[in-house]
Parts: structure tokens; sequence; C-alpha cells
């Protein structure tokens, strides 16, 4: 990949290009007439070019060469099958993978799969959880809705690393809850260094997206809605289901997305608490670009799991056509 | 008794939210180093906070990142959505389908693309590229708080306002802006929060030499936490919460009038 | 009214969005002093002729004349008139006073000259000490009024005003309109007015244009547009009518419903097919046997002033309005004098014949 250099100059051409668009419209702004406002979109048309769509094109390139640059499918198949190369290498030295042992490697796909049970664990936990959070907060009769939803957000602005590694201490060998149990002579439990950790971890950071949403669609609702159900004779139950749920149902997609999307791909939080059979997509895709410095493997991974979630997303659009929910914090 | 239930399970649900952050700020002022121990309450770490250039360096990156970011994707982003609401109705929905595109890439992938075009263009990482990546992330923010305010502008007081003789700069700043103001000021603001919490970003578009406090942070984390990480953050904690009371009772002052 | 000057003249205006045509060759010209209403159901161009007047629009084709100067490429802000907008686009976020005084500060007046102006103004409207308010606190009939204000308050030669007394209820809409008339008429200024109700049309204007489908349908004075309708689409747009197909026999006789009627008009030709227009209030009820043609009563309604009945002949029902009532069932003969049976030309034709526009 050395061999393909993008010439200096050309940064210099962007940020000239920017800076000249910048210029223009400050132009057009101080003298008058004939500027058209959808100008104004240039300068951020031209910033999405460069640090958004040509790096998404950087991921396709190298997803689908190899190091010396030619096309090739390899990458993927590395994914179905992570010996893929060391095979190929050793058929070239006319080995035979299958009597030497090397079977497939499964690896990849492995944490692909654990990475999406994992993420669609914590997506349920956080709707059954976070649901009836949110009715509650909306409560007409609860006046402290809005008081609330700051008391949401207020964790969030602890630095997300440090709130999950706080959570060692409470969870570690001779933490907080081991303590506890300890001392009124419970048996001491291993808490840390699993699945359920990181599950835990990752309910703790993005319930509040799950609630979110969910609050700001049923806070929005009519009351008049859920009175004239019951003036029609349904039970507060029935109105539940019929009129109150349905309607809320755009800010539960926002917040399946919301909570779904980050959890496939964190790689930060199975690394502090969980063990070494916790490996996420993330931290696959991280240790791929970073610790092997595999570059067209990573990209092919990155671009599975891309797809992957716009894939869901689309499933969820089908839902909510409108994207009601979307509008959150 | 139902009520009772209810508010049972917010204040459940809070306190799951809260205890880390607790202990958290407990730790902060243990004496020991172990986080398991109690050793007295002592200031000690919140001294030697301000005596560590590490940490005192990566508080002023990411604070610098977070205010140039949000200032930059806040000016950026105003006058792209003042363009974007401007424009036919295909343009507009395609510039709105560019706008998704960020806001569905996972973290990851946005950093590790980034990462991508900075080594391919050769840019050494560090400062500008994080700041850079940064405002990539916070502009789609900032369109998507004012979008909605263009929305809900009457149509005709851009026009109104031509028609008084106002030329369009004049009508640009004296009605469109100041109506708009609340949204670019969220936007702002989710910029600012943003742009302080990132870490994966971050992480793969900035140097070891330049760390911001996440990616500082992380750098420690297999090592162990030191104290005075919690120290900070407790501080910045506080901070945050100062401003948020402040900024709470402007907003309400002004809703008054 | 003749003598006074043309103020703004539109010479072939058209107007395209993404190929589709919303305006065809309007020429109109507005004279100074009018108060011009331009009137026609919703998509009928009226709005967007007020807008390229006012210059939010650009016309695709054609010029418009200021006082005899071009001012199709001038900017809104450069041209003397102010607008009233639909729904008023007053600024959320000035007050009263500051609302008024927008343009005045635009243009750089002096300080205690905007106050005098804008004070002067809020009297005009009868909102004296409302200055302070916040313009969201006032009813509609009050923002309403801020909004005439703003716009006068520049002292423009023409007032444009789109609809806007649509949002009002009837008894406020009805109040404003005889204000609006009163204010035009003490301050002299040209009132370029858009709306699609045509009862309000008949009351304030000098001037009424009816506009369908991109076309300037007729101009006249509203006693004109009322009496002589050049087409059944006006006719029935404006007052309620009857409107039978018939046959121009020759001239000063028609005939339709079976029956020859001596009328007023010629030069149609003879044995021509054309448009019958009767008013509701111009067919008499007499006794049956007399009279040009016989029906009977099909249904009756109280309308406060009159009775509103449907009389079946036969041929045609017409719909007659008397302060006599027949009871339903009733055989009556009805009877229409030669002076109230207007000819038209029929309505196929009617879009492509009325575009030399002036009278």
């Amino acid at each position: 990949m050395s061999n393909m250099r993008f010439p200096p100059w050309a940064i210099w051409a962007m940020l000239a290009g920017l800076a000249g668009f910048a210029a223009m419209i400050a132009a057009s702004v101080r003298h008058n007439r004939g500027v058209r406002r959808s100008l104004f979109a240039y300068p951020y048309g031209l910033w999405m070019v460069v640090f958004t769509i040509i790096p998404l094109l950087l991921i396709g390139y190298y997803a689908f060469t190899n190091k010396a640059g030619q096309f090739t499918l390899d990458n993927f198949k590395t994914f179905w099958d992570s010996n893929y190369e060391m095979n190929k290498q050793l058929i070239e030295l006319g080995m035979d993978p299958q009597t030497l042992g090397s079977a497939r490697g499964t690896v990849n796909v492995d944490t692909l799969v654990y990475s999406l049970w994992m993420a669609f664990l914590c997506t349920a936990i956080c709707l059954f959880v976070g649901y009836p959070a949110a009715l509650f907060m909306a409560d007409r009769e609860f006046k402290l809705g809005s008081t609330l939803v700051i008391l949401f957000i207020i964790p969030m602005w602890m630095n997300f690393l440090l709130r999950t590694i706080a959570w060692m201490s409470l969870l570690e060998d001779n933490g907080l809850i081991n303590t506890i149990l300890s001392a009124i002579g419970l048996p001491r439990m291993q808490l840390m260094y699993n699945s359920q950790a990181v599950l835990l971890g990752m309910v703790y950071n993005y319930l509040p997206f799950m609630v979110f949403p969910i609050y700001n669609a049923l806070a929005k609702q009519d009351g008049k809605l859920s009175e004239a159900a019951m003036d029609l004779g349904a039970s507060p139950m029935l109105t539940f289901w019929r009129v109150t749920m349905p309607l809320s149902l755009p800010g539960v997609i926002s917040g399946i997305t919301m909570v779904f999307m980050p959890s496939v791909t964190t790689f930060f939080i199975p690394r502090v608490l969980g063990g070494g059979n916790t490996e996420m997509f993330g931290d696959l895709i991280e240790r791929t670009f970073l610790s092997a410095d595999n570059w067209n493997v990573g990209s092919a991974l990155s671009l599975i799991m891309m797809i992957l979630i716009l894939m869901s997303l689309t499933l969820l659009r089908k839902v909510d056509p409108e994207g009601e929910g979307g509008s959150t914090i | 008794m139902t009520r009772i239930f209810k508010r049972g399970y917010l204040a459940l649900i809070l306190l799951f939210l809260y205890v880390p952050i607790i202990v958290l700020i407990i730790q902060s002022f243990n004496a020991g180093v172990s986080r398991a121990r109690w050793a007295g309450f002592s200031l000690k770490w919140y001294v030697d906070l301000f005596k560590s250039p590490a940490i005192m360096n990566a508080l002023y990156i990411t604070v610098t990142i977070a205010l140039l970011s949000a200032v930059i994707a806040t000016i950026i982003g105003t006058a792209a959505a003042i363009g974007i609401h401007a424009m036919q109705k295909r343009p507009q929905a395609f510039m709105m389908t560019l706008t998704n595109i960020p806001m569905t890439m996972p973290d990851i992938v946005t950093g590790i693309s980034l990462m991508l075009l900075f080594i391919f263009t050769q840019v050494k990482r560090g400062y500008i590229t994080m700041l850079a990546a940064h405002i990539t992330f916070n502009i789609p923010y900032v369109i998507l708080s004012v979008m909605p305010k263009l929305k809900q502008m009457n149509k005709f007081s851009y026009e109104a306002a031509l028609d008084l003789g106002a030329t369009p700069g004049y009508a640009l700043r004296k009605v469109i802006l100041p109506f708009v103001m609340p949204g670019v000021i969220t936007g702002a603001l989710l910029s600012f929060t943003l742009s302080l919490d990132d870490f994966t970003i971050s992480y793969f578009t900035t140097s070891p030499l330049v760390q911001n406090l996440s990616t500082l942070i992380y750098s420690e984390a297999r090592k162990g936490i030191k104290p005075t990480m919690n120290a900070l953050s407790a501080l910045m904690f506080v901070a945050l919460l100062i401003l948020l009371l402040a900024v709470n009772r402007r907003v309400s002052k002004t809703q008054e009038v | 009214m003749e003598e006074r000057p043309q103020l703004i003249k539109l010479e072939d205006v058209s107007k395209e969005y993404d190929g589709t045509v919303v305006l065809s060759d309007i020429n109109l010209y507005i004279r100074k002093n009018e108060f011009v209403t331009l009137l026609g159901p919703s998509g009928c161009g009226k709005t967007t002729t007020l807008r390229i007047i006012g210059g939010f629009e650009r016309a695709t084709t054609g010029r418009v004349l200021f006082d005899g100067e071009d001012i199709t490429d001038l900017p809104p802000y450069k041209r003397r008139v102010n607008t009233v907008f639909q729904k008023y686009a007053l600024f959320p976020h000035l007050n009263v006073f500051e609302n008024i005084a927008f343009g005045l500060k635009v243009a750089k007046r002096p300080k205690d000259e905007i106050k005098a102006r804008v004070e002067k103004m809020l009297s005009l409207v009868n909102l004296k000490g409302y200055g302070k308010r916040s313009v969201e606190s006032l009813s509609g009939g009050q923002q309403q009024r801020i909004a005439i204000a703003r716009a006068l308050v520049n002292e423009p030669e023409v007032l444009l005003l789109d609809e806007p007394l649509g949002a009002l209820d009837l008894k406020l809409r009805q109040e404003m309109q005889l204000e609006l008339k009163r204010m035009q008429q003490r301050l002299g200024i040209t009132f370029i007015f858009v709306t699609h109700d045509q009862e309000e049309a008949l009351t304030m204007s000098d001037i009424i244009v009816v506009m369908r489908g991109g076309y300037i349908q007729q101009i006249g004075t509203p006693k004109d547009v009322y009496d002589e309708p050049k087409s059944a689409f006006v006719a029935n747009f404006i007052g309620e009518s009857n409107i039978i197909r018939g046959t121009m026999v020759k001239d000063f006789l028609v005939n339709f419903c079976g029956a020859n009627f001596p009328c007023v008009d010629k030069g149609f030709g003879e044995d021509v097919p054309v448009d019958v227009l009767i008013r509701p209030e111009d067919v008499q009820l007499v006794e049956e046997g007399q009279g040009m043609l016989k029906g009977t009563v099909r249904s009756v309604l109280f309308k406060g002033v009159h009775y509103e009945m449907i009389i079946d002949t036969g041929e045609f029902s017409f719909k007659v309005h008397s302060t006599a009532m027949q009871p339903e069932g009733a055989a009556v003969g009805l009877s229409i004098i030669p002076f109230n049976i207007h000819i038209m030309r029929p309505m196929q034709v009617d879009a492509f014949e009325e575009e030399e526009a002036e009278e």
C-alpha cells in the first residue's frame, strides 16, 4: 500500500477550497441579492466528502484488495475461515492443510455471532427495564418527569470509561458487593471477567438511550387519546396495549436502534469487564487493524459490520417509516 | 400502592446509574490506593492531580478540542442546515441522507476510516486530526438540532424581512439566526458533550503523544487507574453540574419574559 | 377613475415551476390608489402573481413595470411595495414595537422618528400602548393589525395583501374588511388584495381580477363582474347562478329549456350554442300557466332573508331566491325579463379568449 500515495498538495487544495467557499459566502452575505442560500450547505458537503465519503471508500478499497493492492475477495474468505491465509500458504508449499489438522478457523464468525447475541440481550434488557421507567416518568400524575430526564443524563457526563472502570471496584473479588456478601455470611462470588459482567456494563452504559426516545414518544402523546379509549369502554390495561403502546412504537424503534448499534460495536467494555473469551466484534476489528496490522481483513470486517447494521436499520425503518422517534436528548 | 411501586422502580434505576459514580467520587477521597479498602479521608489525589503533567495536558487537549470542535461544527452545521432548508425537495432529501450516514456508522468504523484517511494522505495524526474527526462527528448533530427550528419558522418570515427592505444578509442575521438560536445552542452543547466524552474515534485519530482524557484513561486502564483520575472526573462532574444549573436558570429566566 | 395613472403593469408575465405552468401570459395594469383584488380558487395563480409583484418570485417570461420603470429583476427589498403575509409572518423574537420598527431600522431612520412613526401606526390600527407586548401574546385580529402596521409604516406606494383575513372568524373578518377599505381611502395607497372569498372581493374592491388555472378570466368592477360575467366559471365563482345550455337563435333571441326568450345580447351569430346565465334572484315565480316556463317546487330552504327553492322544469332545475315561499310540490310558472338573461360563450373555449385582459 505504500505505493498508493496521495499527493500532499491535494490536502491544501481541499483546505483552499473550503476557505474559498467560506469567503464566498461571507462576501455574499455582506453584499446581497443573488446569493442562493443553498450555497450555505456547500462547505458542509465538501467536509462530508473529505471526512466521510472518501474514508468510507478507503475502507471499501482495502476490503477488496490484498496487500499488493490487487483486487481480491480473500479478506471476506478470511472472515469466514480465519485460517484461510495460512491454509492457502500451506497449499502453495505443497502441503495438505487437512492432513495437518488445520481445519476452518471459526473465530471471526463466532465473535460476530457472540456480539450479535450480546447486543440482542443488552437491547432486550434495556427495553424491558427501560420501557416501564419511561412509562412511569411520562405518567401525567408524575410531575418530576422532565427533572428525571436530566437525572438520567447527568451520569453520562462522567467519562464512560471511568464509569465502566468504577464497576470493577464493585464487582471484583474483594470489591464492594463481595464485601457485603461476606459480611452477611454469604459466599463470595466470581462477578467479573465473564459475559454477565460485560452485559451489565453494556446495559449500564446504554440504558438511557432506550429511556429517552420512549419517554419522548410517550410524553408528547395527547392525554385525550387514552381518555377517549377509556370513554369507549377500554380498561386501563386494554388502553395501554391498544393505544398508548402502539403510539410509542416510534420511540421504541429509535431506542432499539440507539442501544443495539453501539452494543454490537462496543470494544472497551468487554476489555475491562470481560475475561479472555468475551471478545466482541469491535475488539476484533481493532485488534485486526492495530495489533495484527492487517488493514485489508480489518476493512472487510468493518464493511461486514456496517452492512449488518444498515440491514437492521432498514428493517427497523419498515416498522417506523417516518423515523419520528429520532429526536432524543 | 402502584404509585409507591412506580416511584420505587424509578429510584432503583437511578440508584443503578449513580452507584458507580458515587463509588468513584468516594474513592477520590480515599487516602489509600486500593479500590476496595477505605484508608481514611484525604485530598491527596486532588493535590496530585494538578501536579501531574500528563493529566493536565490531557485535560487541556480534551477541553480545547471540545470547545473548538463545538464552535466549528456549529458554524458549519448551522450554515449547512440553513442551506439544506433552502434547497428543493430532492437535493434536500439527498443531503439529509448524507447527514444520516455518519450517525448510523458505528464509532469504530468512523474512527478507523478516518485513521485510514490520515495514513493514506500522510497527515501525521495528532491534535489537528483529532479535531477534524470531532468536527466530523459533531456536524450532523448540529444540523439535526437546527433543522427542526428552521422547519418551525413561518416560511414567510424571511420574505417579510426582505419586503421591509432588509438585504438577505441582514434578514439572515436579524430574523433567521435569532429564531433558530435555541437549536444552535442545543447543537453546540450536544457537540461539546459528545466531544468531551468521545473515546473510540479519538483513539484511532490521534497519536500516543497527543492524548485526551479518554485515551489516557484507556492506556492506564490496564496498569490500573490511579485515584487522581477519579479526582479529576469528580471535579469535572461537579463543574458540568454547575454549568447545567446555570444554563437552566438562564433558560427559565428568558422563557419567563 | 380613468384619469388615474398606471402604477404597476404586468406584461406577458408567465411562471413555470419545474415545467409546470402556473401563470400564463398575464397582462394587467393597476392604477394609482386603486383597490384591486385578485380573486380565484386555490391554485389559480393569484398568490404567485402577488409574489411576482412583491419580488419573491421571478417571472419566467415577461416584464413587471413600476411607474414605467422595469423592476422585473429588482429584489424585494428594493421595491417600493410592502406585503401583509398570509398568517402575518410577524417576527416572534421581536415585540410589537420592534416588529413595526423593523423596516425603519433597516432604512436607518433616526430613533425619534422611528418612535413617532411607530406610535402613529399603532394608533392607526387601534393598538395604542401595545408596543412592549410580545407578538405571540396577541389575538389573531391584533396580529393582523400589527402585520398591516408593519407594512404601512414604511409608507409604501403599494400594499400587497395575501389572504390577510383568512385566519379570522367571520365577524372579525367583516370588521377588518371595512377597516382596510377605510384605511386605503384615507392613506391613498394602492392595495392589491388576494382572496378566494368572492364576498370579500365584492365588498372591498374597485377592480376585481378573476383568475383560474393561471389565466385571467375577467377584469372589471365588482358590478361588471357580477352582472356581466364573461364566462360560466366567473358567473359560478361570483355569486350563485343557474347556467343553462342554450342556442342563440339570432340577435336578441335565445332558446333554452325548449322555449324562445327575448334578451338584450347580440353579436354571437345565428344558431350558435351558448351558456345562459340567470341569477337565482332574477327568476320570478308567477301563477301556474303564466310566465315562459312551468315547473314544480322540489325543495324549499329558509335562508334568513329569502327562501331558496329548487324548481324542476323537466329540462333544468332552477335555483330560485324569493321572499315569497311556495310549498314543496306546488306547480308554478317562471318568468324572466330580457335584461336578466345573460348570454356567454360556452365553457370550453373560455381559457383562450380572455387574455387581452383589460376593459
